[in-house]
């Protein structure tokens, strides 16, 4: 596979898991609060075409549970209930975008059965509905978080880098002060002193802007250097001979010698953050119950019950590793691009 | 490969010098006159072998009047023994140092008479000096024991007195109700080892948890062998205990008692799982859960002892804040102190589901602060309210709130109603009751976040800075009788929770409850106390200062090689009786 294919198909993918992400209301059957008291921990839904007869089904089905007779918190499956899954399906209402209210569902089972493609938790949500939901946070705290990072990395890699002298030290050294400063403790630190009664997206706005103020330090000095090596181009010389503005420079010339290092380092940022947003809700540091995020969906497996019993309580984790790697590939493949183009 | 005979031969010469020793260590109980001797009721066991028990931080000191925490106490109780105690599986005082006692009349004066030809572990003897001693220790203004509260009865210390070297005369202020329960835990001191660095002004640096073993002596059935930091705790038998079980054997059983430790309570249930430990206290729902499938493939048996004395709580921030900066809570205040409003959040929650989602089943429901554990004091008239959403609208009608078109809900002025409840993020059964609160109370239109903070930053907001509007908290009740719990219903208690250290209650009820609490302690007559506590049932039932809301069962397990087992709810649970368990022979 070529380069271009490679960047084209990583993209595409990427696009895809975002539009599922941001559709999470329509994809998802249930929302993502919805308790279920007398399913808690119900094992995820196999899909069936055949039933216990080898009678062979037109519409795919899911088998109901019934409580198990020898372990009370178990399940297993009734093979007496057949309830056939349905598509574009009434449910619970829900916004797309926040904005637009919605009531359709792409897949369902009749109320008042129920279908968990990835099992439930401990209060019996359903975990598919929460992992699509968690996206939500966390893919758009990732990418809040990288753009304002990356922001404030090109103003001042920009002005670090074209200036020099006492404002590229001051800058680079305050960078270096951040790079050292221990983000955890930090975080720990500020969400002790804070209010209680600051809503579940307030704390989210305060998580991307920590974690966008701690992050910039890195990209910021890649930039410096791309800075420092464009303005001694010929071509910006010339420019400069005529009589361009310092701004004119930077945003027409310099800058966009920089966007391939940008682009690439937005790729890596995107991820970096995700990872970082859902290491702390993991530590019971993110958005609050009972909004899920991909980090809260994995803070149950810190106890060893779940962990020992309940095996689709690590779905969420292994899904999260293919998203990473499609990050990681886009970012590979825009540095190797952006690599030959400057050759 | 070469050495590894000589190192078997040394392991078998090892082994057959601990089994000389521990021979040699077992004196005959000639020392001990059998009068003098406590004789216990259990089975005999069979002498030697050794109990590993984990613990869940290390100790921090083992001074037994300056020990605060849980597992510095539960080292201590090893070691030490006090006057009276309390047998934790009847609930009930039983002679311990003191063979007999008398009470004046006036339940004034508690007479003690001391077991004659007693020995510390040292070999040095106990007589009333030692108590004397002890209780100046306890008493000390300037050592400020933990314990010191106690030991003040009606605003004065109590009196100690020697009578002769083996009679203690205790003076109280006023008649207490359980005085006699009040000895357990006051463990009696060596003098002739301490009195050195309690007149040198040290007294605070005595038997830190690095001490040499040497320093130490107690009248506990085991005595310090060796510390290792971070690791472990080593007790020895003490030749010189002071309990002979019915065939005459002298007890402790076991050789041995070692204190591993484990930092959480999952370690400690996989590590009790592999076999590593013998005994587990504090074992969760879900654990119990996990481990109850592997019972008899892996040799050990569980334990659901029902309730234990913990009770779990919701409660509001009911804090006078006219010298804080709170303009927020103060708003919500006005909610907070309406007891409709209170009541109607407590008829809203659905405290079957706490009890099966969050602890398996594995708890009891509650309506007030005694669990169904605490049979002696319980107060069986206290109606048991099931969860009704139109009761709760009733309530909330009644105290003018009302409900926008989207169901929300609104109060007088119409601001919208909505709180955060604040729990400790180390906890999870608790958060868990918060978010199903959450949800209980969604369709009453109200909003509830939870906040979880690290503990000490909460326990700062909510008896420091008065920054909170609810918090769910548990408490242990140190004893199942009332007097454990004064600070807890006391207005001028610190842990007054929704409102300590008031200088004059705030409340009617609270006056009310203040003063039936200081009557509770000065009634001798038993069922006149039982009449007083359970009005303070009721008050906290109907006035809810804390929607109490589950008591957790106390769940332990024990290898199936321990005998003589006979776990208590009381803490410390498994452990009581350790002097009477032993390891059972294997075939």
């Amino acid at each position: 596979m070529t380069l271009r294919h490679t960047l084209r198909l990583t993209i595409i993918l990427l696009a895809v898991l975002h539009a599922l992400i941001f559709f999470a209301g329509f994809i998802a059957p249930y929302g993502f609060s919805s308790q279920n008291r007398d399913l808690t921990f119900a094992p995820p839904a196999q899909i069936h075409f055949v039933d216990a007869h080898g009678k062979i089904h037109g519409r795919p089905f899911v088998y109901g549970l019934k409580t198990d007779a020898l372990d009370p918190t178990g399940y297993e499956i009734d093979p007496s209930q057949i309830h056939p899954l349905e598509f574009f399906v009434a449910g619970a209402p829900y916004k797309i975008a926040g904005l637009l209210p919605a009531t359709r569902h792409l897949f369902g089972v009749r109320a008042p059965s129920q279908i968990f493609l990835m099992g439930t938790d401990a209060y019996g949500r359903d975990q598919f509905s929460r992992f699509l939901y968690g996206g939500q946070i966390s893919l758009l705290a990732g990418l809040l978080a990288a753009a304002g990072a990356l922001t404030i990395a090109i103003a001042v890699g920009a002005l670090a880098g074209y200036y020099r002298g006492w404002i590229d030290e001051i800058l680079m050294r305050t960078g270096e002060l951040f790079v050292a400063l221990p983000w955890l403790y930090l975080l720990f630190a500020v969400r002790a002193v804070l209010p209680l009664h600051i809503a579940g997206w307030q704390v989210f706005l305060l998580l991307v802007a920590v974690m966008g103020l701690l992050g910039w330090a890195r990209p910021a000095r890649l930039i410096r250097g791309v800075v420092l090596s464009a303005k001694e181009r010929n071509f910006v010389l010339a420019a400069r001979g005529f009589g361009a503005s310092d701004f004119y420079l930077l945003g027409r010339h310099i800058l966009p010698q920089a966007s391939g290092v940008i682009l690439t380092q937005l790729a890596l940022l995107i991820p970096q953050y995700v990872l970082a947003e859902v290491t702390l809700s993991f530590l019971g540091l993110g958005v609050s119950e009972p909004t899920p995020s991909w980090g809260s969906l994995l803070s149950s497996l810190q106890q060893y019950y779940v962990l020992s019993s309940y095996w689709w309580m690590f779905l969420p984790a292994v899904l999260l590793v293919p998203v990473f790697l499609l990050y990681y590939a886009a970012a590979n493949a825009l540095q190797e691009r952006f690599r030959s183009v400057q050759l | 490969m070469g050495n590894a005979r000589p190192r078997r031969l040394f392991a078998i010469a090892v082994a057959i010098a601990c089994a000389c020793v521990s021979a040699a260590a077992r004196p005959s109980a000639s020392d001990l006159p059998i009068e003098e001797a406590l004789i216990t009721s259990n089975a005999p066991g069979h002498p030697g072998g050794r109990i590993v028990v984990a613990l869940r931080s290390e100790p921090k000191t083992l001074n037994p009047v300056l020990a605060q925490d849980a597992t510095s106490r539960d080292v201590i109780r090893c070691l030490t023994a006090d006057l009276i105690d309390i047998n934790r599986a009847t609930q009930k005082t039983e002679p311990a140092l003191a063979k007999s006692w008398t009470v004046s009349p006036d339940g004034r004066l508690y007479t003690l008479h001391l077991r004659r030809a007693l020995r510390f572990s040292d070999g040095q003897p106990l007589d009333a000096d030692d108590v004397i001693f002890s209780f100046d220790l306890y008493l000390d203004e300037k050592i400020d024991s933990p314990q010191r509260d106690l030991l003040v009865v009606g605003g004065k210390p109590i009196v100690v007195r020697k009578i002769d070297a083996y009679t203690v005369q205790f003076a109280l202020a006023q008649p207490y109700a359980a005085a006699e329960r009040l000895f357990d835990g006051f463990a009696i001191l060596p003098r002739h080892l301490l009195e050195g660095a309690y007149q040198s002004g040290a007294f605070d640096k005595a038997w830190g948890i690095g001490m040499s073993p040497a320093e130490f002596a107690g009248l506990g059935p085991f005595k310090l062998k060796e510390y290792v930091p971070g690791q472990r705790i080593v007790l020895d038998r003490n030749p010189y205990y002071w309990k002979l079980d019915r065939s005459g054997q002298r007890l402790p059983y076991v050789d041995q008692v070692v204190f591993l430790f484990v930092a959480s309570e999952d370690a400690q249930a996989i590590r009790f799982q592999a076999g590593d430990t013998d005994l587990l206290t504090h074992l969760s729902s879900e654990n119990y859960a996990v481990l109850e499938k592997q019972q008899s493939s892996r040799h050990y048996h569980l334990d659901d002892l029902g309730a234990g004395l913990e009770y779990n709580f919701l409660f509001f921030n009911l804090n006078d804040l006219s010298s804080k900066s709170l303009p927020e809570i103060v708003r919500k205040q006005a909610w907070f102190q309406d007891v409709r409003f209170r009541q109607a959040v407590s008829a809203a929650i659905d405290r079957d589901s706490l009890v099966r989602l969050v602890y398996g089943g594995r708890a009891a429901p509650l309506w007030t602060q005694v669990t169904p554990g605490n049979k002696l004091w319980i107060d069986p008239a206290i109606p048991h309210a099931t969860r009704s959403l139109d009761r709760s609208r009733e309530l909330l009608k009644s105290a003018g709130f009302s409900w926008k078109p989207d169901g929300t809900l609104v109060d007088a002025r119409g601001s919208v109603v909505e709180f955060s409840i604040l729990t400790s993020s180390s906890n999870q059964q608790r958060v868990k009751i918060a978010t199903l609160i959450q949800d209980d109370l969604k369709p009453l239109g109200i909003n509830v976040q939870v906040v979880t903070l690290e503990f000490h930053s909460m326990v700062d907001r909510l008896l420091t800075s008065y920054d909170y509007e609810a918090a769910i908290m548990g408490l242990v009740s140190g004893d199942a009788d009332p007097t454990s719990e004064m600070n807890v219903w006391m207005s001028n208690g610190d842990t007054h929770l929704w409102h300590p250290s008031q200088t004059k209650p705030a409340t009617p009820w609270e006056s009310e409850m203040d003063h039936l609490m200081e009557q509770q302690q000065v009634t001798l007559d038993s069922s006149k106390r039982k009449r007083l506590y359970d009005r303070v049932q009721e008050i906290v039932a109907e006035d809810l200062p804390v929607i109490c809301l589950v008591g957790p069962d106390i769940l332990v397990g024990a290898s199936d090689r321990v005998g003589n087992l006979q776990p208590a709810i009381m803490d410390p649970y498994t452990l009581w009786n350790i002097d009477q368990l032993y390891i059972k022979q294997s075939r």
